[in-house]
């Protein structure tokens, strides 16, 4: 009786279960980061077939010709297709920036792992690496970085790396903290599974949820500094298109032709917008009940 | 009588200061092949600590300050912490208080029981998921291979300790050490809970160490039992006869302190004063302060415990008052 009771009591709990299922389409910014993050990078996939006209390819008979049929957004200072630039500029730029994101997410979240499992020297000499990095600004850490290191895409990868692990080593150590002390670790060791398995199958699960949802306004963080370094000529070499570049090349007739710059502003501006509203909903959804 | 399984002499736990505070202060007591040992007690008394310190799971802020802990022939109070390891899980296995808190909220429940298989017996992924189907049929959980696929936050309280039991049977373990597994529990399942431990430590010949407050719990699922105070262990013997000519004044304090549905007239007394400050224990017996019969010899001296015959021992230098105390009033027939 008692256990016919719990098995109904279970058939209720079980109607509940994946939430995340069921509830992705009402949180709105979810929804909506999807949304205009997923046209973006639709978008930059197709930009072959999006664009008809080569964003390398320059036409010196065509320069800083306005929005027409054959040419949406106009031409730039050189004759290149400002459309085609633009999609192409989002594939490098998201490129760059989501590996930008993932050697800091692996690094920073590994070193936060062990240094809040176990402590001791291990989270000191942690800490102490964290504070050598947070002692600068990000920007001009960044920039000093790429500045000493040459420019290129290979050393954004390595400044954004050296300087924004920490963030998700923070994290990850204070989520270790407070799941350390929690019973299922103490019942993990108590069937004596090894430090290594608990690390990686009970702790990992249950602390990364926060850096994922860090990581992704951290993206947003991260194009920004890869288009200011662009803007900056330490960025992504020419010719390959980057909105930091469009921005800084179109300067020069912010008079005249003031869509050059405006548009890869626009462009940057929506997908970090798209990114917020994302991690917004992000945090939302996977928040436990 | 059966053989001994694991042996505790002089346990100490030191949660070092200052003040140092002795959580386990010199308890003693041994666990034998196949029966159930209750160890009781106020909290603070140190059941939890003891229970912890016998496979080397103390907090990070104690530490063992002395003792034996001789299992299977190895002192597991000087084994290193891989020959722990070694034991945890797989010879000594752990139920905790609360099964919400103790299983991880992001794994299946198939995948937990069938986790220690799997990474320390080295099973295949398809025989550590017969295996867990096995044990969650073995300790009654219905439906096994839709349960299986559940996080614990999808299950009742009586199916995650059902849960948590498969997990401590999943390597076959010799003893199965219990943290008040009923306490969170209401007190149906608490009773199904109990009948389940029983018939599966005859059914699978374990041994289990029960720790509660609860000495209901104690009685109806126990051999012998444990009386713990401030550290140390005050009495031992037969639940039976502990319970009913009890030897030691806390002891008999403990059981007139139990409401009895049955007898309404009996006159349920709370024990006076609290339970001691273990930085600094009283001296002599550390149940003086708030002992009803103490005499002079009882505040200074070292207490251990004293036989009373083959299977009792007390460490009380004046049992009989006690005895002459039950005589007079019989503490609850039930129990």
């Amino acid at each position: 009786m008692g256990a016919a009771a719990e098995t109904f009591a279970e058939a209720v709990v079980i109607e509940h279960r994946r939430g995340f299922r069921r509830r992705w389409y009402r949180t709105p910014s979810f929804v909506a980061g999807v949304s205009i993050l997923g046209s973006i990078v639709l978008l930059a996939v197709l930009a072959p077939v999006a664009s008809w006209h080569d964003p390398i390819q320059q036409d010196l008979s065509q320069i800083l010709q306005s929005p027409s049929w054959d040419h949406p957004l106009g031409t730039d200072e050189l004759g290149r297709d400002v459309w085609a630039r633009l999609l192409f500029g989002a594939r490098t730029d998201l490129r760059v920036a989501f590996l930008a994101v993932l050697f800091p997410f692996v690094i920073g979240t590994t070193i936060g792992l062990l240094a809040g499992y176990f402590g001791g020297w291990m989270d000191t000499v942690a800490n102490w690496f964290v504070s050598v990095v947070v002692a600068f600004p990000f920007y001009v850490l960044i920039i000093a970085l790429v500045f000493a290191l040459g420019s290129g895409t290979r050393n954004i990868y390595i400044a954004i790396t050296i300087v924004g692990w920490v963030s998700y080593m923070r994290i990850v150590r204070g989520e270790v903290l407070v799941a350390k002390r929690r019973d299922y670790v103490l019942a993990a060791r108590a069937g004596g599974l090894s430090d290594t398995r608990i690390i990686g199958r009970h702790l990992l699960p249950n602390v990364i949820t926060q850096a994922i949802v860090f990581a992704m306004s951290d993206i947003v963080l991260d194009i920004l500094a890869i288009v200011t370094l662009g803007y900056l000529g330490l960025g992504v070499q020419p010719p390959t298109p980057d909105w930091g570049k469009m921005i800084a090349d179109g300067q020069t007739y912010l008079t005249t032709q003031w869509e050059l710059s405006t548009i890869p502003g626009i462009a940057v501006v929506i997908t970090a917008l798209g990114l917020s509203l994302l991690a917004d909903g992000l945090a939302d959804l996977l928040r436990p009940e | 009588m059966s053989e001994t399984l694991l042996d505790v002499r002089d346990l100490r736990v030191e949660f070092p200061g200052p003040p140092a505070v002795r959580a386990v202060d010199g308890a003693s007591f041994d666990i034998r092949a196949g029966e159930a040992l209750g160890v009781v007690g106020e909290s603070g008394s140190g059941k939890t600590m003891a229970l912890r310190a016998l496979v080397g799971l103390l907090p990070r802020s104690a530490r063992l300050a002395g003792g034996t802990i001789v299992f299977e022939g190895m002192d597991l109070a000087t084994a290193s912490p891989e020959q722990l390891r070694a034991v945890r899980g797989r010879s000594i296995s752990m139920i905790f208080q609360e099964p919400m808190t103790a299983l991880n909220p992001v794994m299946r429940i198939g995948e937990q029981i069938g986790e220690g298989p799997l990474v320390r017996l080295g099973y295949g992924r398809r025989r550590a998921r017969e295996r867990a189907l096995e044990l969650m049929r073995l300790v009654g959980i219905p439906d096994p291979a839709e349960r299986a696929e559940a996080y614990p936050h999808e299950l009742s309280g009586g199916l995650r300790q059902r849960a948590m039991i498969a997990i401590a049977l999943s390597m076959e373990p010799k003893l199965i050490l219990c943290d008040e597994p009923t306490t969170a529990l209401d007190v149906t399942i608490q009773d199904q809970i109990l009948k389940l431990l029983l018939s599966l430590r005859e059914r699978l010949d374990v041994s289990i160490v029960f720790v509660s407050h609860d000495l209901a719990v104690i009685a109806q699922t126990c051999q012998r039992v444990a009386v713990m105070y401030a550290g140390q262990v005050v009495e031992t013997g037969p639940v039976e006869q502990v319970f009913r000519e009890p030897r030691h004044p806390y002891t008999l304090s403990l059981l007139r302190s139990v409401p009895d549905v049955d007898n309404v007239r009996h006159q349920l007394t709370a024990i006076p004063g609290s339970p001691p400050d273990l930085a600094d224990p009283p001296s002599g017996c550390r149940f003086h302060p708030r002992c009803p019969f103490v005499q002079p010899d009882c505040v200074a001296g070292a207490f251990p415990l004293r036989p009373l015959g083959p299977e009792r021992a007390t460490a009380c230098i004046h049992p009989d008052a006690a005895a002459a105390d039950v005589r007079r009033e019989p503490v609850l027939a039930g129990g």
